[in-house]
C-alpha cells in the first residue's frame, strides 16, 4: 500500500490504478458528524456519480477530495500522491484536479478568457501566448468560442458553467469534481451543461460528481454511489442501484426524486 | 370640532402654509440686510482679484499635493492593516485592533502636533514637511482606510476563494489575483468619501508653521484674512474646497450606481 503512494515532491509519482481513494474517512463540523466513515475507490477514467438526500455530505465528501474541506480523519489519496498527509503541498495536488461548482465560482473582474488563463500564468507559469492558445481550445470545446471576451455578468447561467468546466479544463487535470453543476441553473440551460460532461466522460476523463440528474447518472456514470446520512448506502452499476434499488433508503429516496408529485400524493 | 375640509384640500391647505412662511423669512432677510455691508465683509471683488492667481497655483495645488500624499500614504498602510485584521495570527490582529481604535479615536490634530513638534523635539530630528503632512494625514487615514477595505475583502463570496484554491493557487496568489481586486471595486466608492474627508483634514497642516509657498487653502485664506479684513479670501478657499470635493462626490455617487447595477 505505502509503496503506492509517492508524494509529488518526491520524483516522479508511480502510477496508480485508483485516481481516488479514501479510507475511512470522517468529517465533522463542530459537534455535527457529516461524514461517518467513508471508503471509495475511484478508478481512472471511471466515471461516478454521487447521489442522495441533501444534507447527506454528498458535496463534503467532494471538498475533501481537494482538501477544500479537511478530513476529521481518515486518508484521501488522489493519483498517488496522499492529500491528508500533512507534508504534502496540496497547491501543488490541486492544480492536478479540476473542480467546478455549483454556484459556477467564475472570477467577476476577468473575462471568460482571463478567467481561464489567470491560473495557468499564475499557477503552472506559462506565458500569455501559450495560456491563451490552451484556454481558446478549451472553449471551443464547450462551445463558447465567440464569447471569449465577454464578462461573466453577461453570460447566463449555463454560459458561465461552461465557462467554468473550461476553465478546471485549462489546466489540463488528471480528474475533474463536479459539486452539483446543475443545480442552480434554468431547467432549460442544464442540457448544454450535461452534453459538454458527457462529452468529457467519452473522451475518458475521470470524473466524481455529485447530482441530481439521474437520467445523467443512469446515461454517463460508470457507477453510481448513494448516501444518507454520512455513510455509503448502496453502490454499483447504475442499472442496478437507479433501476432495481436493494437498499429501502435509496428505493424511497428515488421515488421521491424520480416522481416528486406522486411521492407527494402518497404522503 | 369636525373638519369641512377634504383629505386633498388639508394637504393643499398645509403646503400653502409651508410656502408662505418660507417666503415671509426669505423677505425678511432681504429687507433687513445691509446688503453693501455684507458685500463688503464677504465678496469684496477688489479683495477677491488679489487673491488670484496664487491661491490656486499655490494654495489649491498645495492642498490637493498634502490630499494625495496623505492618502497614498494612508493606502497602503490601510491595506497591510486590512490584511493584518483579517490575519489567522493572533498578535497581527491584535495589532491591527490596536492601531485602528486609537487612531479613530483621537483627533487628526493631535496627530499633527505629535508628528510636527513632538517628534523632532523627543528625537532631535528634523523631518521633512511634506513627509510630516503625508505621515500625519497618511496615519490617520489608515485607520479608516483599513476598516473599509477588510469589509470589502469580507464582502467577497467565499466561494472565489475557492474557485482560485482549487485552481491551484496559494492562499497569497489568491488574495492578490482574485481577491483583493474584487474588494476594491467594492470599496471604491467609500473610499473616495476617505478622500473627500482626507482633503478637508489637509487643512490642519497649518500647525506645522509653513512657509509662503507651502501655503494651502485654509492658511492661505486666514493670512489673506488679516490682510484685508474682509472674508472674502475665506469664501473663495471654501469655494475652491468644493472644487474639490464636489467632483468627488459625484464620482462616488456614480460608482454607488455602477457597483448597483453589476449586482
Amino acid at each position: 500500500m505505502a509503496e503506492n503512494i509517492t508524494k509529488l515532491d518526491k520524483g516522479p509519482e508511480a502510477p496508480a490504478a485508483e485516481a481516488i481513494r479514501l479510507e475511512g474517512l470522517h468529517k465533522s463540523f463542530g459537534e455535527l458528524e457529516v461524514l461517518s466513515g467513508i471508503d471509495l475507490d475511484v478508478r481512472r477514467g471511471e466515471v461516478v456519480c454521487v447521489i442522495g438526500p441533501s444534507g447527506s455530505g454528498k458535496s463534503t465528501l467532494l471538498r475533501c477530495v481537494n482538501l477544500l474541506e479537511e478530513p476529521t480523519s481518515g486518508k484521501v489519496v488522489v493519483a498517488g500522491t496522499e492529500v491528508t498527509d500533512p507534508d504534502v503541498d496540496i497547491d501543488r495536488v490541486r492544480r492536478r484536479i479540476g473542480m467546478v461548482f455549483q454556484s459556477f465560482n467564475l472570477f467577476p473582474h476577468l473575462t471568460a478568457l482571463d478567467n481561464l488563463t489567470i491560473a495557468q500564468r499564475r499557477v503552472l507559469g506559462r506565458d500569455q501566448a501559450v495560456a491563451e492558445r490552451t484556454a481558446r481550445h478549451n472553449l471551443e470545446r464547450v462551445g463558447l468560442t465567440d464569447k471569449e471576451s465577454a464578462y461573466p455578468s453577461k453570460l447566463s447561467g449555463g454560459q458561465q458553467q461552461r465557462v467554468a468546466i473550461a476553465r478546471a479544463l485549462s489546466m489540463e487535470p488528471e480528474l475533474m469534481l463536479f459539486d452539483e453543476p446543475t443545480s442552480a441553473l434554468d431547467p432549460e440551460l442544464v442540457g448544454d451543461v450535461l452534453a459538454v460532461m458527457r462529452t468529457l466522460a467519452r473522451e475518458g476523463m475521470t470524473m466524481l460528481v455529485v447530482t441530481h440528474e439521474m437520467s445523467f447518472a443512469r446515461e454517463v456514470a460508470d457507477r453510481v454511489v448513494f448516501m444518507d446520512e454520512g455513510v455509503i448506502v448502496e453502490e454499483g452499476a447504475p442499472a442496478q442501484v437507479v433501476g432495481d434499488p436493494q437498499q429501502p433508503r435509496t428505493r424511497e429516496f428515488l421515488s421521491r426524486v424520480l416522481d416528486p408529485a406522486a411521492a407527494q400524493l402518497s404522503e | 370640532m369636525t373638519s369641512k375640509l377634504s383629505r386633498r384640500q388639508r394637504a393643499k391647505l398645509i403646503r400653502t402654509v409651508q410656502y408662505g412662511v418660507l417666503a415671509l423669512v426669505v423677505l425678511v432677510f432681504a429687507f433687513a440686510a445691509n446688503w453693501g455691508e455684507i458685500q463688503r465683509a464677504f465678496f469684496d471683488l477688489e479683495v477677491a482679484k488679489d487673491q488670484f492667481p496664487d491661491i490656486v497655483t499655490t494654495a489649491l495645488l498645495n492642498t490637493v499635493i498634502y490630499t494625495a500624499l496623505g492618502f497614498a500614504f494612508g493606502l497602503a498602510l490601510g491595506l497591510v492593516l486590512a490584511l493584518m485584521r483579517l490575519s489567522k495570527v493572533p498578535p497581527y490582529r491584535w495589532l491591527s485592533i490596536a492601531y485602528i481604535e486609537f487612531f479613530r479615536g483621537v483627533p487628526a490634530l493631535l496627530v499633527f502636533i505629535a508628528l510636527g513638534f513632538g517628534v523632532p523635539l523627543a528625537f532631535q530630528v528634523a523631518i521633512n514637511q511634506y513627509a510630516t503632512v503625508m505621515l500625519a494625514l497618511g496615519l490617520v487615514g489608515a485607520a479608516y482606510i483599513a476598516e473599509t477595505i477588510r469589509a470589502g475583502i469580507q464582502a467577497v463570496p467565499k466561494g472565489q476563494l475557492e474557485a482560485a484554491r482549487s485552481l491551484g493557487m496559494s492562499q497569497g496568489r489568491a488574495m492578490i489575483s482574485i481577491v483583493i481586486p474584487q474588494a476594491f471595486r467594492i470599496v471604491l466608492p467609500p473610499l473616495t468619501n476617505e478622500l473627500i474627508l482626507l482633503t478637508k483634514d489637509s487643512s490642519l497642516v497649518y500647525l506645522l508653521g509653513l512657509s509662503l509657498t507651502q501655503y494651502e487653502l485654509a492658511k492661505f485664506g486666514r493670512d489673506a484674512l488679516n490682510e484685508n479684513r474682509s472674508l472674502t479670501p475665506i469664501l473663495i478657499a471654501g469655494l475652491l474646497y468644493l472644487v474639490i470635493t464636489l467632483p468627488l462626490g459625484h464620482l462616488v455617487r456614480r460608482l454607488e450606481a455602477r457597483t448597483a447595477k453589476a449586482r
